[in-house]
């Protein structure tokens, strides 16, 4: 019995000291690739070579998914608003929830499963390979030349995905809600204009986005140079990618919106 | 693929985010009927706000003029001290009278100006002398329920 409780102890000591540990090489992992991005800036080309494989091929689930969130926000926030007489205000509802939160947090959600997962398996890959021991070799850093283009790529393109996801998503309630319910157009777009505010609410989930994407690129590329050099070293890296960086957003997300939304109204 | 058609795509990727964000700022924000850089701050004690918070419309003839900024309690006069940010296109005569007003049954409170009739403007840290408090629920039926008891005790 003692020795059992011994043994469990020791074991969550480990893991607690595995993932402090972890952190540390991740956090200088990512201050290695901030060091070394001078090159791929300079290069500009590697960037918007990455910019395609990360932002480009991610706009149709970005586009549809906002779309649908969008006209389910109006569904339900009329089906309820009607009930009190206020349905003009699902306008509000619609716009306020997807800029403030639904739209950074859904889309870097999207992101990570969609882009995030390629990147580490991409990396991962190229070095189950040996493809990064090869550019080594060859003088070539592959954190300079693989690692950093594809973490800007992902910086970049994140608070535009989202911006996109926000606007189809606006859409997406205005078409469910005014062309087939019947809601008012007018009272729409007015109650959402005047309740939509751009420095607490368009800036701030501006901000939240391009946090989110440092975030999530940041977790997919570390995992994929971290990956071990197998088969299935490179999709358990893949799937602590997606997990991680869902489990990250989420708590990102609580901190941040404390910090930009606490005390006002 | 070709790095033409790469780069492209990107670009259509960049001018569709960069016009989501317009959207959302001009669109959906409305960033153009309110401008915090041009505006004059005056303040006003009142009894009562009610559920008044910062960032509350402030309108005239239901037109945004400005918005709360601060909401204080008073230590001097044992009420609130509100601080208003009007836009300086919109100027007031000395004695406008603000009243704390509800949208609607349930809507949101919000701070009317009245407009008075002094020569003299409101300026920049100016006081609004004339306020009147927050329609209160409980108060009113309070005093509903007192005026019904007298009716009743007069008859």
């Amino acid at each position: 019995m003692f020795k059992h409780i011994v043994s469990g102890t020791r074991h969550i000591g480990h893991q607690v000291i595995e993932g402090a540990w972890r952190l540390g090489v991740a956090t200088r992992f990512f201050f290695l690739v901030l060091l070394k991005s001078g090159t791929s800036l300079r290069r500009f080309n590697l960037i918007i070579r990455e910019l395609y494989f990360t932002g480009v091929l991610s706009l149709i689930i970005i586009i549809v998914s906002g779309l649908f969130v969008g006209m389910v926000l109006g569904l339900q926030g009329y089906e309820t608003l009607q009930k009190y007489g206020s349905e003009s205000a699902v306008g509000t509802l619609v716009a306020l929830s997807l800029v403030r939160e639904l739209g950074p947090v859904v889309s870097a959600l999207l992101f990570a499963s969609r882009a995030g997962s390629a990147i580490t398996a991409e990396i991962g890959l190229m070095k189950a390979t040996e493809q990064l021991a090869a550019m080594g070799m060859m003088a070539v850093d592959p954190i300079a030349r693989v690692v950093a283009p594809r973490f800007w790529a992902g910086v970049i393109s994140m608070p535009f995905l989202a911006a996109i996801f926000s606007v189809m998503g606006v859409f997406g309630g205005y078409l469910v809600t005014v062309v087939f319910i019947g809601v008012d157009e007018g009272a729409y777009w007015s109650q959402m204009q005047s309740a939509v505010d751009f420095r607490f609410d368009i800036v701030n989930g501006f901000i939240k986005s391009c946090f989110f994407g440092i975030a999530v690129t940041a977790i997919a590329v570390f995992e994929g140079y971290d990956a071990p050099p197998t088969a299935e070293g490179v999709s358990g890296a893949t799937t602590r990618t997606v997990v991680t960086s869902s489990l990250v957003i989420l708590g990102l997300d609580f901190i941040l919106t404390a910090f930009m939304f606490r005390g006002v109204s | 693929m070709q790095r033409v058609t790469m780069d492209l795509w990107v670009g259509i990727f960049v001018i569709m985010g960069i016009a989501a964000l317009m959207i959302l700022s001009l669109k959906v924000g409305n960033l153009n009927v309110y401008n915090p850089s041009q505006s004059y701050v005056v303040s006003g004690n009142f009894e009562n706000i009610g559920g008044l918070k910062v960032r509350a419309p402030v309108k005239s003839a239901g037109v945004v003029v400005g918005r709360v900024t601060d909401i204080q309690f008073s230590m001097e006069t044992y009420d609130a001290l509100v601080t208003l940010s009007l836009d300086s296109r919109f100027q007031f005569p000395k004695d406008t009278f603000a009243s704390i007003l509800t949208s609607g049954l349930l809507g949101e409170q919000y701070i009317g100006l009245a407009a008075g009739g002094d020569g003299a403007m409101l300026k920049h840290g100016d006081k609004i002398m004339k306020t009147n408090s927050a329609m209160v629920l409980e108060e009113l039926i309070g005093r509903f329920l007192f005026n019904k008891a007298a009716e009743d005790d007069s008859l």
